[in-house]
């Protein structure tokens, strides 16, 4: 016989765990969690991709030409408006009514809309890589910071509606010979809305940067001998990612407005190119008699916007991390 | 703190320069000939004589520096001679007569100096635009501090909704909109701004009020929308410090210390964005200016625009780069004022 083994000491019951631990959790999928919270945010995302695949996948659907001309169905009013006249002009080959010319109300809604998320996507790109390579290097490099952030503040002096303008008009003709009508009417805008809508981003980047970079994560990699733009790309640009996202949402939201009030101006795209601005621009003469013409294009651009920015609102809260534990 | 503002007054100038630089450098590579609409039957010598006196002939920077010289030496000694001729203010100094019919930025559409153009319009813009930013503030601060004070309350629901949703919308969209409800259905307000209309009795002060409406409520929206949201975020950040619960606890009611010591302390980065804010609303006015047909500033430069009058684009272009400028200024320094933490020196 053994002496026998003294009794483990009685753990305090108090100290003991319920059941196991929860299984670690990653970054982004707390984000994500505190993301599901919101729910302006989870709506504005799904209208998002929905309008996003509408205007992709659409044309497939509704196959109808948007800038086929068919005189005799003109002027059709939209299907719903035979609930309460029943005189009224309508038919299922036009579920959305048709236009002075006779084309299709929905299909130029679809094509418009594809105009109108490409330069918003396109422009807010632009003004994304402008921003935030202007940020993390002015943040990161000493020396450049003085004359990058001089010119941030410059550009936030100048008057951004006006000069749009002004820049659209004289530089139309020669990308419109360049690069066809809507070709260059598309770089156009891009260009322009991209070069002045960069400001933002740049300096809550740089803000950003100059607080990263005296950390010890960064110290640690320089000690080990990498090469600036290596601990920009490896170590700087993914922790500045949670800002640029939510600047990004900003960014869709402003482009996705700056185009349709140029095209609203009149400066915008070719007449026979539909685009939101231009649709609503359009039927603004006689919105009298044909009140959809305006309304449709104008609800399409404000819903689209509002699901952006409550979009960019819920990721704002769930990319905080001062917010995300509550 | 005056050194502070001194030094940045000094600084605005070579930005202005710059600003007002590089918008001429812009419109020099404009296509397009102020001669374009002049008979064929001219002759090409004599257009050249026409296009100089209009000054295009010359060299890029001699014109920009003839702009220069006309928009700050020429255009305040008029100015001055105003002042000191007719107006009201001073019009009791001796007159003076600094201006002996130098040549001035003349307009290429109407052949007139753009300043007197420019002055004739502005009282337009001011009113429209000026009215609604006050509406606009009158509006959204009861409702930042409402909403804030009642936090996810129905009240603050609705608000934040609304405001987004205020935020979202295009001017060029609720303006129509409106047009359509108010004044081909129901039939309250004017579509159009008219300009010409003089107030002298009761029944035109309410014809002018009715024409305002409509422009004024749609600037006023974006206005209240932006405002409400920082008002709200701002009073948030306070009403949890720890000197609210100590005014609370020494006793003072709740509407002094909401109303006084929250307010006050809440209001300081507002009022940076009111200031902020104005110049953006005068280039957000040029698409309602062009929505309700009132002929303000905004309306002046698309019409410039399309008449490729490039001294009037260029002058009404660097008049909003100064108002951007000096609202920044404005705003640096009532931050500095109202705040005591913050020096800049």
């Amino acid at each position: 016989m053994t002496e026998p083994v003294p009794a483990s000491p009685a753990p305090i019951e108090a100290l003991r765990d319920k059941g196991p631990d929860k299984p670690p959790r990653s970054k982004w999928k707390d984000v994500w969690a505190q993301f599901r919270k919101h729910k302006g945010a989870m709506v504005g995302a799904f209208f998002l991709i929905f309008i996003t695949l509408g205007v992709l996948i659409g044309p497939y659907i509704w196959t109808l030409d948007p800038q086929a001309l068919d005189i005799r169905a003109k002027d059709m009013r939209p299907v719903y408006t035979a609930l309460w006249d029943s005189t009224a002009k309508t038919g299922w080959a036009h579920p959305l009514g048709s236009d002075q010319l006779g084309r299709d109300n929905l299909a130029q809604l679809i094509a418009g809309g594809r105009a109108s998320m490409a330069v918003g996507w396109a422009a807010m790109i632009l003004s994304l890589v402008i921003g935030a390579g202007i940020g993390v290097l002015a943040g990161y490099f000493k020396k450049l910071d003085g004359p990058l952030m001089r010119l941030t503040d410059l550009f936030l002096s100048l008057p951004i509606l006006p000069l749009l303008l002004v820049a659209v008009t004289l530089f139309r003709q020669p990308l419109r010979a360049n690069f066809g009508p809507e070709g260059g009417m598309f770089i156009l805008i891009v260009t322009v809305v991209g070069i002045t809508s960069w400001m933002p981003t740049a300096r809550i980047v740089r803000g950003d940067v100059l607080a990263l970079k005296e950390r010890e994560f960064v110290l640690a990699a320089r000690s080990i001998g990498t090469k600036p733009f290596q601990i920009i790309k490896r170590h700087l640009l993914p922790n500045v990612l949670s800002p640029i996202m939510v600047s990004a949402t900003l960014g869709l939201a402003t482009a996705i407005i700056t185009e349709s009030a140029l095209s609203f101006l009149g400066v915008g795209f070719p007449s026979d190119f539909p685009t939101w601005g231009k649709m609503l621009a359009d039927a603004v003469a006689r919105m009298e008699d044909f009140p959809e013409r305006v309304i449709l294009p104008g609800i399409a651009i404000s819903l689209t916007v509002l699901g952006v920015n409550y979009l960019g609102d819920g990721l704002r809260d769930a990319l905080d991390p001062r917010i995300r534990g509550r | 703190m005056l050194t502070y503002a001194i030094r940045r007054l000094v600084l605005s100038i070579p930005t202005l320069l710059f600003i007002s630089f590089v918008i001429f450098m812009l419109l020099q590579l404009a296509p397009g000939d102020p001669m374009a609409q002049v008979p064929l039957t001219v002759p090409p010598e004599v257009k050249q004589k026409m296009r100089e006196a209009l000054g295009v002939g010359e060299p890029a920077l001699v014109q920009y520096w003839k702009w220069l010289v006309q928009v700050f030496w020429t255009e305040p000694k008029i100015f001055i001679d105003w002042l000191t001729n007719d107006s009201f203010l001073l019009g009791w100094l001796p007159d003076t007569h600094l201006y002996n019919g130098e040549l001035r930025v003349i307009s290429w559409q109407t052949r007139s100096p753009v300043m007197d153009i420019v002055l004739q319009r502005i009282p337009q813009t001011l009113w429209v635009v000026g009215l609604s930013y006050i509406v606009g503030v009158l509006i959204a601060l009861p409702i930042g501090i409402y909403s804030a004070y009642r936090q996810y309350s129905v009240f603050d629901q609705a608000g934040t909704f609304i405001t987004m949703v205020g935020f979202s919308i295009p001017p060029f969209f609720t303006g129509p909109l409106l047009i359509v409800i108010f004044s081909v259905y129901l039939g309250w307000f004017p579509s159009i701004y008219d300009t010409t209309h003089v107030v002298n009795d009761w029944e035109s002060f309410k014809f002018q009020l009715m024409q305002m409406i409509m422009p004024v409520m749609v600037l006023a929206l974006q206005t209240t929308a932006q405002l409400s949201r920082y008002m709200r975020a701002s009073m948030l950040d306070n009403l949890n410090q720890d000197y609210v619960r100590t005014a609370r606890a020494k006793g003072l009611s709740e509407a002094v210390v909401v109303m006084i010591h929250v307010l006050r302390n809440s209001m300081i980065p507002v009022i940076t964005v009111i200031a902020l804010g104005v110049p953006a609303i005068f280039g957000g006015a040029i698409i309602t200016e062009n929505v309700f047909k009132v002929n303000g500033i905004g309306q002046l430069l698309i019409t410039a625009l399309f008449a490729n009058d490039l001294p009037m684009v260029m002058t009404l272009t660097f008049i909003f780069a100064v108002l951007i400028v000096a609202f920044n200024l404005i705003a640096d320094i009532l931050y500095g004022l109202l705040d005591p933490r913050i020096r800049y020196d």
